[in-house]
């Protein structure tokens, strides 16, 4: 029995009815719902682990009166972070464990959000290979190469909102592309409803965005639509004060502000 | 604009905040300061009310160029609505740049309800400036793309 099986055991013996983890998947680690010590033998963590499980802490049919642990990956405890900064979460019903990088397989247990915030604190958030990449080809792209890059990436889209149903930090209970009067997104794939549904998805992401990565890896036809976000999140950190990767104290970027805020572009 | 096919007439939007910069253009006209006439303004109760969606919605629908105005700081009807606004914008600007939308044609200003002249100022000068930039058919082929289509078939 290792460390991680142990730790499901005790968990689920002492009153836990359901813990989010990882089992082995065709394609690597797929989420797993374990509710019985059984079932904790499946239970596994690699670096395949990549769904972000902060997505089902959201759902109020798992999230009831049940005590859940979490099995989390550094994105899902980032994500943890955020959304107890926007006061998401219900604390008392959620344990949220994971192991340590060290590699033997150890289970830290956190006894809060406080804690979880101070262990992000010295983890950086690096920027995936795929993003530096495109990084490199659009910095040397005119202005109309940009936007006939993004309209053609754009195009491919089928509006199966993957991107929006793997999102952690995606919660409305009722999003902007569902909002008929007016209709402000064409809900079927069209160009420029497509480009407004990813222009509405990062602004919304704005300073909140926790880089894992979610969504490009859920795309089904492959639009890197994570790196928008993504560089947003390291270009703005400045300008509005926060640390990729980690949630803000006092408020999103844009539900906050600063007097100083630059004004260089307001004539 | 019809008879004269040669020379570009810029459609111009101006999304503007109630207290200030709407009272503003009210007092270029009461001044009778004489200004382009290619600018439609939309009247909101605050620049914090402005969406973006709003911008992509006129270049969408034809709009050449984009007047946003409101209160300057600290001169807000509600306290901090341009505050918001303005960061709202500083990272709807950031985000456009990206994707390659030429910001340029994106106006934002500060103006008073005292400031009638510089309202003037501020349509003739992004009139002559989109007039230089021409119009804005990039965006609207990508907007009416699906409306072509249909009228091919």
């Amino acid at each position: 029995m290792n460390k991680l099986e142990e730790k499901a055991v005790s968990l689920l013996q002492s009153g836990v009815k359901l813990i989010l983890g990882y089992e082995k998947g065709d394609k690597g680690a797929r989420p797993f719902f374990c509710h019985t010590p059984e079932d904790a033998s499946k239970l596994i963590y690699d670096e395949h682990a990549t769904t972000n499980l902060a997505t089902y802490i959201l759902k109020p049919e798992l999230m009831g009166h049940d005590k859940v642990a979490v099995c989390a990956t550094l994105r899902t405890l980032r994500a943890i972070a955020q959304l107890a900064s926007e006061n998401q979460i219900k604390e008392e019903n959620l344990i949220v464990f994971t192991i340590t990088e060290e590699g033997n397989g150890d289970v830290k247990e956190f006894s809060g959000i406080d804690e979880i915030n101070s262990y992000l604190t010295d983890k950086e958030l690096e920027v995936a290979q795929l993003y530096k990449e495109l990084d490199e080809k659009l910095s040397g792209m005119s202005r109309e190469e940009k936007w006939s890059f993004w309209v053609n990436e754009f195009s491919r889209c089928i509006k199966c909102y993957a991107c929006r149903a793997a999102c952690p930090l995606c919660y409305c209970t009722r999003c902007i592309t569902d909002v008929n009067r007016p209709q402000w997104i064409d809900p079927w794939p069209s160009p420029m409803g497509n480009m407004e549904w990813q222009i509405n998805r990062v602004m919304h992401m704005v300073g909140r965005c926790i880089g894992c990565g979610a969504c490009t890896k859920a795309c089904p036809v492959g639009i890197p639509i994570g790196y928008l976000s993504r560089k947003m999140l390291n270009d703005l950190s400045e300008e509005f004060g926060y640390i990729p990767g980690q949630a803000m104290k006092d408020g999103n970027s844009l539900s906050t502000f600063k007097p100083e805020d630059k004004e260089n572009f307001i004539h | 604009m019809d008879n004269n096919e040669s020379e570009f007439e810029p459609k111009i939007v101006a999304f503007v905040c109630n207290w200030c910069t709407y009272a503003g253009a009210d007092l270029t006209g009461t001044s009778r300061i004489k200004y382009a006439t290619n600018v439609k303004i939309v009247r909101f109760p605050c620049t914090g009310r402005i969406d973006f969606m709003l911008l992509l919605k006129a270049f969408a629908n034809g709009a050449d160029g984009i007047i946003v105005s409101g209160c300057h700081p600290n001169d807000c009807h509600y306290t901090s609505g341009n505050f918001h606004a303005r960061r709202r914008w500083i990272a709807f600007r950031h985000l456009l740049e990206i994707i390659g939308v030429d910001v340029r044609r994106i106006r934002f200003s500060w103006v008073s309800a005292a400031e009638g002249a510089k309202w003037g100022d501020l349509v003739n000068e992004t009139v002559a400036n989109i007039r230089e930039l021409g119009p804005y058919t990039e965006y609207t082929k990508v907007a009416q793309y699906v409306e072509k289509e249909d009228n091919n078939e």
